[in-house]
């Protein structure tokens, strides 16, 4: 393939990575990496890169939208953003003293079973639970428009939420990617936040996330120019589309789609952990 | 709350989105320029990322990204794009704290600055 071939099919296949990193909240690397390494022949260091540049595009372009909508809840997102950072820095100290492949496998393990878990709608009385003390103080209770109206929700167990928030930075500093599932996944199924604050607050934090890493990688040339161009222009494109979907769509489809993805991301771990490509 | 001017949660959210839009079209456009002309140059080249070579000094120091930029490198030209887009949520973290403060919320205007300063130390320590 030339560079214009290879930027045209590269640019096709980020548009579905954005569409559904913006619809699910993971961000786009969840199928960008596998497409590189696995469809493209791409090396894993220069797939990384490109992928980091995925959840910045994805993130920041999407997340223009879902704010402005009023969806995402922004103090969620910067009360959770201090465990996650701090969760991030000790993950990357821990990666050289801990095996990256068992944490894959324990990994993979989790978003398979929580992929079953996350297919179940919240129960009525879960939905109108009272007010958690905690999260009133933190002043984390909001409300987003759904069907023409508002629908108010009041956030629980913010101690466990911050602890899984903490975890999930752990993993995204010891492995790299994956973080998002495991945001969407502590405020939908610990926080009982509405799943689509869920998803568009974790697609609104995974930018901070990978931008603190993004230093890192660019200083030691993981990030290729004529790689990274056509993975943010598509990445970009698919996200607009992806946030424009997000808004109109009925959660039961959403949370279809998420568990389909985080039940790949699931077996994509388990394969990295078992066969030792990490 | 929204003690001063009607500066709330609406406009707030109104300008972190406005903030972030503002950042990813800048950074698209940039990137954009430069895919044309790199795609003008080099489109017929066969090219392979199989071998990891690790890019040259001039694509991994802000520095050297500024020279190929103003030697209208296209290639250069998209690294600057790709700075402007991770330079973005840092962006929206600083701004974050001016909004938080101007709605007088104390407490978010310190955990914003807390998010801020964890940011700065990774990108800047690792």
């Amino acid at each position: 393939m030339n560079v214009l071939e290879f930027s045209l099919v590269l640019c096709a296949g980020s548009m579905i990575a954005g569409f559904l990193g913006a619809l699910t909240g993971l961000g786009g690397g969840v199928v960008l990496v596998p497409m590189l390494t696995l469809l493209l022949g791409v090396d894993i260091r220069y797939a990384i890169g490109a992928s980091l540049v995925s959840v910045i595009a994805t993130s920041s372009g999407a997340a223009a939208a879902y704010v402005r909508e009023g969806i995402s809840n922004i103090r969620i997102g910067m009360f959770l953003e201090v465990a996650t950072t701090i969760g991030a820095l000790v993950g990357a100290t821990l990666a050289t003293h801990v095996s990256g492949a068992a944490i894959a496998v324990v990994f993979g393990v989790v978003l398979i079973v929580s992929a079953f878990l996350s297919r179940k709608p919240r129960s009525q009385a879960e939905r109108e639970s009272p007010p958690d003390a905690l999260a009133t103080r933190l002043r984390l209770n909001g409300s987003f428009p759904e069907n023409g109206g508002t629908r108010e929700y009041n956030v629980q167990h913010v101690p466990v939420g911050w602890g899984l928030m903490f975890v999930a930075g752990g993993l995204s500093g010891l492995l790299g990617i994956g973080s998002g599932a495991m945001k969407v996944l502590a405020m939908d199924r610990a926080m009982k936040i509405p799943f689509k604050v869920s998803t568009t607050t974790s697609n609104f934090m995974i930018g901070v996330t990978a931008a603190a890493s993004a230093g890192i990688y660019f200083a030691r040339g993981y990030i290729d120019p004529g790689l990274s161009m056509p993975v943010m222009l598509g990445v970009l494109a698919g996200s607009l589309l992806g946030s424009r979907v997000l808004v109109k769509a009925e959660t039961k489809w959403l949370r279809l789609v998420f568990s389909v993805v985080i039940a790949a991301l699931g077996i994509e771990m388990l394969y990295k952990g078992l066969a030792g490509k990490l | 709350m929204g003690v001063k001017a009607g500066w709330d949660d609406h406009k707030m959210e109104a300008f972190i989105g406005n903030l972030l839009r503002g950042g990813v079209i800048l950074a698209a456009t940039t990137v954009l320029a430069g895919a044309i002309l790199y795609l003008a140059r080099h489109g017929h080249e066969r090219i392979s990322y199989a071998a990891y070579r690790g890019e040259p000094l001039e694509y991994k120091t802000v520095a050297g990204v500024l020279r190929n930029v103003a030697a209208l490198r296209g290639r250069g030209i998209i690294q600057l794009g790709l700075l402007i887009l991770i330079a973005t949520p840092v962006a929206r973290v600083l701004f974050s704290i001016f909004g938080f403060v101007r709605e007088r919320d104390r407490l978010y205007a310190v955990v914003a600055s807390i998010v801020l300063v964890i940011l700065l130390y990774s990108l800047i320590f690792s």
